[in-house]
């Protein structure tokens, strides 16, 4: 099983440790005996005797497992995972973020009406919202502010005292606040008034952070399948490439479990490493982000990074997310591995 | 030395019939057993049915028809969880040796021991011994590729050993020796089955069995003749 290219042994490097020397790699398969026969001169000890290799060379060559292709795609999906996990983190915290804010603040509409006392109005509501427990402040949207609102859908030459515009009163209230008890106050003694407390768009917010997070839940569902699929077929290859191995293995009495062992600690160590590649990659864009997202300055281009990278800072919890990604998916990896070894070798039976 | 569990054959093969899939079959109404302690060579000519013969002994195959029971267990009927266990009391010596490339001497022969989980302080001084007896101390640590033929005889012999294994199987184990170092390996195996393993030497080498008056297994035409 000697690389006939090389002349390097499958699975161990201890002879060329021990030689502390590389050599060139051979171009034909005619030099393969003469580099084969050097293996025993190359580990050869300080008593002519060929020297034990300092650690034990595994039973299943890692060199006919690893393969760079497959540590490849395990770093492009462990990087797409990541990336799939930090956008649900930015989305799941933005829209708390967006929640927090819109709960944190209702809204009292008082409808213009003929023989309404419009400030009186504005001033009894005020007067309400104030005396209801957990409302902490309540303040009229003066003209310029309700011109500002509405400076989208009419430009800005109108005259706002020209047409029957409600007013509002933007309240601010804490967790506790009995919004129960505000509408019905307001019902009683403004009658024209009318209480917002923003449930709609809440519901809006929470079912599209509902849907962005499945999205984000499903992308990163189909990386792991794929990633699977894709150990399937290298464990089924691996085991291919391994017949003997594994027929000398079942010859002196190794159980399945112990083959499938064999295996799955070279995927294990594949995984680990392929995720830890892609995972790493992906937190360094992060932060990479996370950097521009913070840049300061009054000018334009300053100005224009911090709105393009402003809201897509990763928290705390899309590192700890890809982190934990990261080894969700070695794991699957090594398990895979250990079920298709298994399911194979039965099989073969 | 481990002891046999019962005093009955450790192998029984009764009206044993084999076949490849569809073609026809290359044993036939095969009826002998081994006893504990036996030694027997099983001979014939190329073709008759002896490496077949081998591979049922070593539950590599199981038997089209017929009775095949080892360690008491019947071979068609045993699960395969129970095999590995099974296995383990018995060393094989492949004509091929099947020595794996990427392994050194030492480790090649450690495999059974290392695979039933012992730590290698454990056995590496039967190891080396075991090396150095059958003349392979200076190549304990290099790999398969720079062995002879013999070497790699000697090597594949004593990872069958290394277990003392209850029944001991090769397949022309002098196959790549030459006579000398073939009587020293014969001898070798008859020391192991005075200790208490049965012996199944698989070899149409004359020679070698006139060396040694022992029982034998003459297969022809799919059949077995016992000489005892």
């Amino acid at each position: 099983m000697s690389d006939p290219a090389s002349g390097q042994r499958p699975g161990s490097r201890g002879p060329q440790r021990n030689a502390r020397t590389r050599r060139p790699k051979r171009k034909n398969a005619a030099a393969k005996a003469p580099a084969a026969a050097l293996v025993g001169q190359i580990a050869a000890g300080l008593d002519g005797r060929p020297a034990p290799p300092r650690t034990a060379n595994p039973i299943v060559p890692p060199r006919t497992v690893a393969r760079r292709a497959l540590l490849a795609l395990v770093a492009i999906m462990s990087f797409l995972a990541c990336l799939a996990v930090a956008a649900v983190s930015v989305v799941a915290e933005r829209a708390e973020g967006w929640q927090r804010q819109i709960a944190d603040e209702v809204t009292i509409q008082i409808k213009p009406d003929d023989g309404l006392d419009m400030q009186a109005a504005i001033a009894r509501a005020i007067d309400v919202a104030t005396q209801v427990p957990g409302v902490a402040a309540a303040t009229a949207l003066d003209d310029t502010a309700a011109k500002a609102l509405l400076e989208p859908w009419l430009g800005s030459d109108f005259d706002a005292s020209e047409l029957p515009i409600p007013r509002l009163i933007a309240v601010r209230v804490g967790p506790d606040a009995d919004l129960a008890a505000l509408s019905r106050r307001l019902q009683e003694e403004v009658p024209s008034a009318s209480l917002d407390d923003h449930g709609q768009w809440l519901q809006r917010l929470a079912a599209m952070a509902r849907v962005m997070t499945l999205l984000g839940l499903m992308v990163l569902g189909l990386v792991f399948a794929a990633t699977a699929l894709c150990v399937v077929f290298a464990t089924r290859g691996a085991m291919a490439g391994n017949r003997i191995v594994i027929e000398v293995l079942h010859f002196v009495g190794a159980e399945d479990s112990y083959i499938a062992r064999e295996f799955q600690r070279h995927f294990l160590l594949l995984g680990l490493r392929g995720a830890g590649i892609g995972g790493g990659v992906a937190m360094a864009l992060f932060l990479a982000v996370g950097l521009f997202a913070r840049v300061e300055g009054p000018t334009p281009e300053e100005a224009q990074l911090r709105s393009l990278f402003g809201g897509l800072t990763v928290g705390a919890t899309g590192y700890l997310g890809s982190a934990i990604t990261m080894l969700v998916l070695a794991v699957i990896i090594a398990f895979t591995a250990r079920l298709t070894v298994r399911r194979t070798l039965t099989e073969l039976d | 030395m481990k002891k046999t569990r019962d005093a009955g054959p450790v192998i029984r093969f009764e009206n044993v019939g084999l076949r490849y899939g569809l073609g026809p079959e290359v044993l036939r109404d095969v009826t002998f057993h081994i006893g504990p302690g036996s030694f027997q060579f099983v001979t014939g000519p190329s073709g008759a049915g002896k490496t077949s013969l081998l591979r049922l002994l070593f539950l590599s195959l199981r038997p089209t028809r017929g009775s095949v029971r080892i360690f008491g267990k019947d071979a068609a009927t045993v699960s395969r969880t129970v095999i590995p266990a099974l296995r383990r009391r018995i060393g094989i010596v492949f004509q091929d040796f099947r020595l794996l490339e990427h392994l050194t001497t030492f480790e090649n022969v450690a495999l059974p021991l290392r695979v039933g989980g012992a730590e290698e302080s454990s056995y590496r001084r039967d190891v080396s011994e075991l090396l150095e007896w059958v003349g392979l101390g200076d190549k304990m640590w290099v790999y398969p590729q720079v062995l002879s033929g013999g070497e790699k005889q000697r090597a594949a012999i004593a990872r069958a050993l290394i277990t003392r294994p209850e029944v001991l199987l090769a397949d022309e184990p002098t196959g790549n020796v030459d006579p000398p170092l073939a009587r020293r390996l014969l001898r070798l195996f008859v020391e192991l089955n005075r200790l208490g393993t049965s012996v199944v030497i698989a070899t149409h080498d004359l020679a070698l069995m006139d060396q040694y008056d022992a029982r034998r297994l003459i297969l022809n035409g799919g059949h077995v003749e016992v000489h005892e």
